[in-house]
């Protein structure tokens, strides 16, 4: 069933992208994060101008991520106080990331930009990711069952001030080191487009030594604001948020999300971590590709003046 | 100077004035809803005479589609540091977003290149790219690619002998215009050659507008933003959580 998109102002099919929408939506759920590092290129390859792809997949990722939340918060996965602390660091920090995206607009290079960021920031966090979830998965197996975990590390980052009690997370620290990582997600959310859970996600298991069982919640709770801010944003300043196109990968995307979290429940988190890890990985290598390798076309054409 | 100009315009009126175009379209507006994909538009004619037609040169026939230009930016890749980046960029007036060429027969044949240049046919002498030459050298690589994007998107087509002619008096052909269209109004031109002259030329209007649920959609983003982009946050809030919702019903 074909499909015009009023904003888009592309016909597509309707099946194709409520499919797009339940597989984004469904990892979504499974890994907590938002999928929008997945749905934006997807979107350019069906042929969704890029200014509509990015404001309307931070649309579907608000859907997604709310009913991802809703069923983590059934089962006690969401810790508010860190999630508000993040979103603090994380509203900082876009601000600043969308001074940067206009500044490199100006300069005519923010393809260049985001697409550098995606390679450097998913391959880093996923060959990372991939390399602790390997080695921690081994050592369980060898030792015959579950590791054994250190309730606490003491590091420098319990040297620092302004402590606060996260009670969900049961942990005890400075609220410098969540704000921090806030910020700097906020601001590749602004500059990448994305709602910024790949890097929350190990961030908060690897850094704040968070448990597993809530990060995913906490991420997904952070995302929803930060994606709701952006997509916002988009429709006041760019009125390139496509409802139509939104619907369709939010249907999708909302029952994708419910079945995901159930699958992610039953998996290990070691497991869990190796196949997200994968999953970034694949996109960095991907979008590396279009990098290095020759395009067959070497020109583009964008309606409008030049910046 | 005013008699040159009389005996000039006599010269060239008897042959413009001998056969004229007669002409219609299958529709004059295109409405773009919800299922819109593509539309294929019948431009039909004749060629009314007051006397025989001349003899010697046939009667050719050309019909060009246009859709709402804009200015437009081709930037090309090249590799730096090993990385495949957008480099250099040429910035062009005035691109159609549509444009259609028909005729009976091939190009080069039945059009002069002087009314081609002064007619505006085909469609190298529809892009407006004034001063393009300050920009970057090589330029005209630049209008080359926009022909052969644009070419490759379905935008840009040439339909040589795509006008049937019936004993040099009726004809017609089938435009196709494509799913990805943009509002506007289309501008249909009809030229009538001979000897490779345009003798006669007429031309029409096709509206193209978005209708129902797109309109409004479309007019919401546009004209009130904020409640836009407040409505969009709403429905995927209210989505996000029915299924929710909904998930739990059936678990339970």
């Amino acid at each position: 069933m074909q499909l015009y998109l009023p904003i888009a102002e592309v016909s597509v099919n309707a099946f194709l992208i409520l499919g797009l929408g339940g597989i984004v939506g469904f990892l979504s759920g499974m890994f907590g994060v938002g999928g929008g590092f997945l749905i934006t290129p997807l979107l350019f390859f069906i042929g969704v101008p890029p200014a509509v792809a990015v404001a309307t997949g931070a649309n579907q990722v608000v859907a997604s991520s709310i009913s991802g939340v809703l069923a983590q918060l059934r089962r006690k996965g969401v810790d508010f106080t860190m999630g508000t602390v993040l979103l603090i660091g994380g509203v900082m920090g876009s601000v600043i990331g969308v001074w940067v995206f206009t500044l490199m607009t100006r300069l005519g290079q923010i393809d260049l930009f985001v697409q550098l960021s995606y390679v450097l920031f998913l391959g880093l966090i996923g060959a990372m990711m991939f390399q602790e979830s390997v080695r921690s998965l081994l050592k369980s197996r060898k030792a015959g069952g579950a590791p054994i975990r250190r309730a606490h590390v003491h590091s420098w980052v319990h040297g620092l001030p302004f402590k606060m009690k996260f009670r969900a997370s049961g942990l005890y620290i400075s609220v410098i080191p969540p704000a921090l990582i806030g910020a700097s997600v906020g601001f590749l959310s602004a500059i990448m487009g994305v709602g910024g859970g790949f890097i929350l996600v190990p961030a908060m298991i690897y850094l704040l030594g968070m448990p597993t069982k809530v990060v995913i919640g906490t991420s997904l709770f952070q995302i929803i604001f930060v994606t709701g801010f952006t997509t916002v944003m988009h429709a006041v300043n760019s009125q390139s948020v496509d409802m139509m196109l939104a619907l369709l990968l939010i249907l999708g995307g909302v029952v994708g999300a419910q079945i995901g979290t159930r699958v992610g429940v039953r998996l290990k988190a070691e497991q869990l971590r190796i196949l997200l890890s994968l999953l970034v990985l694949t996109v960095s290598i991907r979008i590396a590709g279009d990098l290095l390798i020759r395009p067959d076309e070497l020109y583009s054409v964008t309606p409008g003046v030049l910046p | 100077m005013i008699r040159a100009l009389v005996l000039l315009l006599g010269l060239a009126l008897p042959a413009a004035a001998q056969e004229v175009i007669v002409s219609g379209m299958s529709q004059n507006r295109v409405s773009i809803t919800a299922d819109f994909d593509g539309s294929e538009i019948l431009i039909y004619g004749a060629v009314k005479r007051e006397a025989p037609p001349p003899p010697g040169a046939p009667l050719e026939v050309i019909v060009t589609v246009e859709g709402p230009a804009t200015p437009v930016a081709v930037r090309r890749k090249d590799r730096v540091a090993g990385i495949w980046i957008n480099n250099a960029s040429v910035h062009i007036d005035s691109a159609p977003s549509f444009y259609a060429v028909a005729t009976t027969g091939p190009l080069d044949y039945i059009l002069s290149d002087i009314d081609n240049l002064r007619y505006g046919i085909t469609i190298e002498r529809v892009i407006r790219a004034i001063g393009i030459s300050d920009e970057a050298e090589k330029a005209g690589e630049f209008v080359l690619a926009l022909l052969r994007v644009r070419t490759d998107e379905g935008r840009y087509r040439i339909l040589e002998g795509k006008v049937e002619l019936t004993e040099d008096t009726l004809f017609r052909t089938d435009v196709v215009l494509p799913a990805n269209l943009t509002e506007g109004e289309y501008k249909v031109r009809l030229f009538l050659l001979r000897d490779k002259r345009v003798i006669a030329s007429q031309e029409k209007v096709i509206g193209v507008r978005k209708e129902g649920l797109e309109r409004f959609i479309f007019n919401l983003a546009k004209e009130r933003p904020l409640v836009y982009g407040l409505l969009s946050l709403a429905l995927a809030a209210i989505s996000g959580w029915g299924a929710s919702a909904a998930f739990r019903l059936i678990r339970v």
